[in-house]
C-alpha cells in the first residue's frame, strides 16, 4: 500500500522561503570557536555535554563502589554520597541528555534534514551554546566551592535542600540554581531556533508530513521544553531567593538544628508541583527525540518504510501533549489531596496508548524487513526491548496503590534508569554510530562497536534488572549504607556487589567507545556520502562532511517522504527524498 | 531578490479561508505560517514561553497568598499615597498602569509609521514609547523605595504575611526587568530607524544581517506583551 499524499508524484511549489543570509567566517576563531554554523555548534554542544556526562559517569562508579562494598572505600563519606547522587542525576538528565539531544542532534540534524542552509538565527544559536557552556562551568565549579555541590537529591526538594545539615547548603545549592537558570536561558535561545527552523525554513516540497521522524521528535520535544522549562525557571528563582534572601516561598516554619528557623508560611508542595510540571515533560523531552531517531534507524537498517508514519507523528504529538497533565504521579506520597492521585493515575495510563502504538509500529517495521545487524541497528533493537521493559514498570508505578509501597525504593531507580536512562542513551549511542560518518567522513570501527554494544546492552540489563528485585524487597534508594535491616537478606548485599562490578565493566566499555571515536577520526574507513544508503536529505549533501551552507549552490527540492526503502520496481532499494520522479510529465510541472 | 523576502510579508497568494485554510497551510511545504517572517514567528513562540514563566510566577504567588496562615496586607492601603492632604488608594499604580497602556498606543503608531517608512515619526514615537516605559520603571523604583522605607523586605514586612514582600519584589522586579529590556530594545531600534539603517540595508553589527522595518513590529509585539502581563499583575496582585 502506497500512501498517496506523502508519495504523490507531483510538481513542487515555487520557492517562497529565501535563502538564509549566511555568516561567512573569516578566521579560525569564527570558524571553529565562535562559530555561527549549526554543525559546529552541534559538535560543541555534543562535546561539552559528553564531557560533563563523563563526570556524571564517574560519580555513578563512586556510588556503586559505596553501595557494592560498603565500608571499603574510606574516601566516600555519607555527605559525598548524597552529593554524588544529586550531581549524577542532575547532569545526566539536564546537562547531558537534554543538551545532547536538542543542542547536539537538533542543531546538526534539523537544518540538514529539512533542507535548510543553517538555523534561522545563527547568532542567537551561537549565544545559546556559550550560555550553556557557562551553565556547565557554574555547575562544575560547585565541586570546588566550600561545602561542595548540593546533596539534596536531583529533585532538590525543599525544605531539606536549603537547610543546614544537607551537604552543599552554603554554596552548592545557590550555584546549582544559578546554573539551572543559565541553562534555561541558553536553551530558550537554541530552542526558538529549532522550532522556527522546522516550521518556517523547510526546503521546497518538504511538507511537515514528509519530515523524517527524527525531526518530528526533536521538534516536539523542543516545543515541550519551551513550555516546561519556565516552571523550573520559576522554581529555581524562588528557591534561590529562599536560600539567598531568606524569603519563604517553599519553607514552612520548622526547627532547624534545635532552633526555630527564620522561615515560615511557605509551601514545600508548591515546589514539587512546579518541579514536576517541568520534570515529567522533561522525561519526554529526552524520550521523544529518541523515539524519532530510533524510527529512522530502524527504517534505514531494515530497508523498509516506517510502519504507520502518520500514526507515529500523531503519537509523538499526543505523548507530548499528555505529558503536561501527568506530573503529579511523581507526588503520590507527597501529601497532596488524595483524589488528585486518581486523576493523575488515569492520565498516566492513557499515555501508554500512543506509546504502545509506537512500539507496535517499530516492531511492524521490522516485520519481514531486510534487517542489517549493523551497530546502529543493534542499538535501536536494544532500545525497543529496554523501552518496553521500562515502560511496563511505569504502569506499575503509575498506579497509586502499587506506587505507594514502592516509593523511594530501588524499584523506582531501576524503572527510570531503564526507561529514561538506558533507553535514550542506547539511542544516543546508536545515533552516534549512524551519523558519525556524516559528521567526520569516516566510519566508526565495527568490531569495537559490536564489543561496545554487547557489553553496554547486556551490562545495563545486569545492572538494572536485579535492581527491580532489590526494590521489591524494600531496599530504599539514596541510602549511603543498608546496615543490618531485618527485611534485607544477605543475598541482597551480594547482589549489590554484583551490580557494582557490572557497572564498572560497562563504564570500561564506554572508554572503549571514546577510544573508537578518537581513533576512527583519523584511521577509520572512509565513509563516502551515504554509507547506509539512506533516503533522508542529510545523506545527499554534495560534500561529506557537509560544507558551509550545507548544500552547495542549489537548495535541495523534496519529492517524496523519507521512507522510500525497497520500493517495488525501483532500481535501488532506497530512493532519496530529493530524487525527482521518473515520469516526464511530472517533471515538466517543475519550475 | 531573495534577501528582501526574508522578512517581507510576501505576495498574498490566493488561499483558502477558515479551517480549511489552516489545514492547507500546515500541510503545505516550506512554511507552516504563511507570510510570517522568521523573526515574527520567533517572537511569538518566545512570548508563548514567557507567558508560561509569568503564569508560574502568578500561580505561585496566588498559592502562597491562599495558603499562608498570617493575614495578607491590604494592597489598597499599602499602595496608597497622600496627595494634597488626601489619602488615595492605589493612585500610583493607577498612574503607572495608565502610562504603560498609553505606551502601547504610541508603539502601535510607531509600527504603522515604520511600514510607511516615515523614519522621523517612527523614531519619535518609539522614543516616546521608551520614555513612557522609563517613566513606568522610574515610578516602580519610587514605589519600591517607599515600601522599603516603610520596612517591607523580601523576608518580612510590618503588616502581615512575609510572602507579600517576597512575591511583590519578585513579580514586579521580573516584570520591571522586562520593561527595562524593552526600553533598551526600543532605544536601539529607534536609533537604527533614525539613522536609516533599514533603507540603506546596513548590516547588523553582531549578526551581519540586514535589518527591516519589520523589527519595529517585532519590538512592538514584545512591548504589547509586557503591557498585557502588567494588566494581569495589576488585577491579581493589586486589586485582589
Amino acid at each position: 500500500m502506497v500512501d498517496i499524499p506523502y508519495d504523490a508524484i507531483a510538481g513542487v511549489p515555487p520557492a517562497e522561503v529565501p535563502d538564509v543570509e549566511l555568516y561567512h567566517p573569516r578566521s579560525w576563531w569564527t570558524r571553529y570557536v565562535f562559530s555561527q554554523d549549526a554543525k559546529v555548534i552541534a559538535v560543541q554542544y555534543a562535546l561539552t555535554a559528553s564531557a560533563i556526562g563523563l563526570v556524571a559517569l564517574v560519580l555513578s562508579w563512586m556510588m556503586r563502589l559505596q553501595l557494592g562494598f560498603p565500608g571499603t572505600f574510606s574516601f566516600i563519606d555519607p555527605n559525598q554520597y548524597l552529593q554524588f547522587i544529586t550531581m549524577h542525576g542532575m547532569i545526566m538528565v539536564i546537562y547531558l541528555l537534554t543538551a545532547l539531544f536538542l543542542g547536539g542532534f537538533g542543531n546538526y540534524l534539523i537544518p540538514l534534514m529539512v533542507g535548510a542552509r543553517d538555523m534561522v538565527f545563527p547568532y542567537v544559536n551561537m549565544l545559546s551554546y556559550w550560555v550553556y557552556l557557562l551553565a556547565v562551568l557554574v555547575l562544575a565549579s560547585t565541586f570546588f566551592v566550600p561545602g561542595g555541590p548540593t546533596g539534596a537529591g536531583w529533585t532538590l526538594y525543599p525544605p531539606q535542600a536549603i537547610l543546614s545539615g544537607t551537604p552543599g547548603q552554603d554554596w552548592g545549592i545557590i550555584l546549582m540554581m544559578a546554573s539551572l537558570i543559565l541553562f534555561i536561558i541558553g536553551f530558550t535561545m537554541g530552542g526558538l531556533n529549532y522550532v522556527v527552523t522546522t516550521l518556517q525554513a523547510r526546503a521546497r516540497g518538504m511538507t511537515l508530513m514528509r519530515l523524517p521522524l527524527t525531526v518530528w521528535g526533536i521538534f516536539t520535544a523542543t516545543v515541550m521544553a519551551l513550555l516546561a522549562f519556565p516552571a523550573l525557571f520559576v522554581a529555581s528563582v524562588m528557591m534561590l531567593f529562599d536560600r539567598a534572601l531568606g524569603t519563604s516561598f517553599f519553607m514552612p516554619s520548622l526547627v532547624e538544628m534545635g532552633t526555630l528557623s527564620k522561615y515560615g508560611g511557605g509551601s514545600p508542595l508548591l515546589f514539587q508541583h512546579l518541579f514536576w510540571f517541568f520534570g515529567h515533560p522533561e522525561v519526554y523531552i529526552v524520550a521523544l527525540p529518541a523515539f524519532g531517531i530510533v524510527s529512522d534507524l530502524i527504517s534505514t537498517h531494515a530497508r523498509k518504510n516506517i510502519f504507520g508514519y502518520r500514526m507515529m507523528v500523531w503519537a509523538i504529538v499526543a505523548i507530548g501533549a499528555l505529558s503536561f497533565v501527568v506530573w503529579a504521579h511523581h507526588m503520590y506520597v507527597s501529601g497532596m489531596y488524595p483524589y488528585f492521585g486518581f486523576f493523575f493515575a488515569t492520565t498516566t495510563l492513557i499515555i501508554a496508548i500512543p506509546t504502545a502504538i509506537k512500539v507496535y509500529n517499530w516492531v511492524l517495521t521490522l516485520w519481514r524487513g531486510d534487517i542489517h545487524l549493523t551497530v546502529p541497528m543493534l542499538f535501536a533493537l536494544a532500545f525497543i526491548i529496554t523501552f518496553v521493559n521500562g515502560g511496563l514498570t511505569g504502569l506499575f508505578l503509575g498506579n497509586v496503590v502499587v506506587d505507594v509501597p514502592l516509593s523511594d525504593t530501588m524499584f523506582v531507580v531501576a524503572h527510570f534508569h531503564m526507561v529514561m536512562g538506558v533507553a535514550p542513551i542506547l539511542v544516543v549511542l546508536g545515533a552516534i554510530y549512524h551519523w558519525y560518518p556524516k559528521v567526520t567522513g569516516r566510519m566508526l570501527n565495527d568490531p569495537l562497536g559490536k564489543f561496545h554494544f554487547w557489553v553496554t546492552f547486556l551490562g545495563a540489563y545486569m545492572i538494572f534488572f536485579p535492581m527491580h528485585y532489590l526494590g521489591l524487597l524494600g531496599v530504599p534508594r539514596r541510602y549511603y549504607e543498608l546496615g543490618e535491616a531485618a527485611f534485607i537478606p544477605p543475598s541482597a548485599h551480594s547482589l549489590n556487589a554484583f551490580i557494582s562490578v557490572v557497572a564498572l565493566t560497562v563504564g570500561f566499555a564506554q572508554m572503549v567507545f571514546l577510544f573508537n571515536l578518537a581513533w576512527s577520526l583519523f584511521k577509520g574507513k572512509l565513509a563516502g556520502g551515504n554509507p547506509w544508503r539512506a533516503t533522508t536529505l542529510e545523506w545527499q549533501t554534495p560534500e561529506t562532511p557537509p560544507g558551509h551552507g550545507n548544500w552547495g549552490k542549489d537548495l535541495p527540492v523534496v519529492y517524496r517522504w523519507a521512507y522510500d526503502y525497497s520500493v517495488p520496481g525501483a532500481k535501488e532499494d532506497f530512493i532519496p527524498q530529493n530524487q525527482p520522479p521518473a515520469t516526464p510529465s511530472a517533471r515538466g510541472a517543475l519550475p | 531578490m531573495a534577501e528582501t523576502a526574508l522578512t517581507s510579508t510576501g505576495e498574498p497568494s490566493a488561499r483558502v479561508g477558515g479551517l480549511q485554510g489552516i489545514v492547507a497551510d500546515w500541510s503545505s511545504d516550506q512554511r507552516a505560517f504563511k507570510n510570517v517572517s522568521w523573526g515574527k514567528a520567533m517572537m511569538w513562540i518566545f512570548l508563548l514561553s514567557d507567558t508560561f514563566i509569568f503564569s508560574c510566577f502568578l500561580l505561585s504567588y496566588m498559592t502562597a497568598r491562599m495558603s499562608t496562615t498570617v493575614p495578607w496586607p491590604n494592597p489598597s492601603e499599602v499602595f496608597a499615597l497622600n496627595l494634597g492632604g488626601r489619602h488615595i488608594p492605589l493612585i500610583l499604580i493607577a498612574i503607572m498602569t495608565f502610562i504603560l497602556i498609553s505606551s502601547s498606543g504610541t508603539m502601535a503608531m510607531a509600527v504603522n509609521f515604520g511600514y510607511r517608512r516615515d523614519r522621523v515619526k517612527t523614531a519619535a514615537l518609539m522614543l516616546a514609547t521608551a520614555a513612557f516605559g522609563a517613566t513606568f520603571v522610574g515610578m516602580q523604583a519610587f514605589e519600591w523605595t517607599k515600601l522599603i522605607m516603610e520596612g517591607v523586605r523580601p523576608w518580612g514586612n510590618p503588616w502581615g504575611a512575609a510572602q507579600f514582600g517576597s512575591s511583590f519584589f519578585m513579580i514586579t522586579g521580573f516584570h520591571g526587568t522586562h520593561v527595562t529590556i524593552g526600553v533598551i530594545f526600543l532605544l536601539a531600534i529607534a536609533r537604527k530607524v533614525l539613522r536609516g539603517d533599514f533603507d540603506l540595508e546596513r548590516r547588523g553589527f553582531f549578526t551581519s544581517r540586514k535589518g527591516y522595518y519589520e523589527i519595529v513590529e517585532i519590538t512592538g509585539l514584545y512591548w504589547h506583551f509586557v503591557d498585557l502581563v502588567w494588566v494581569f499583575i495589576f488585577a491579581l496582585f493589586y486589586l485582589w
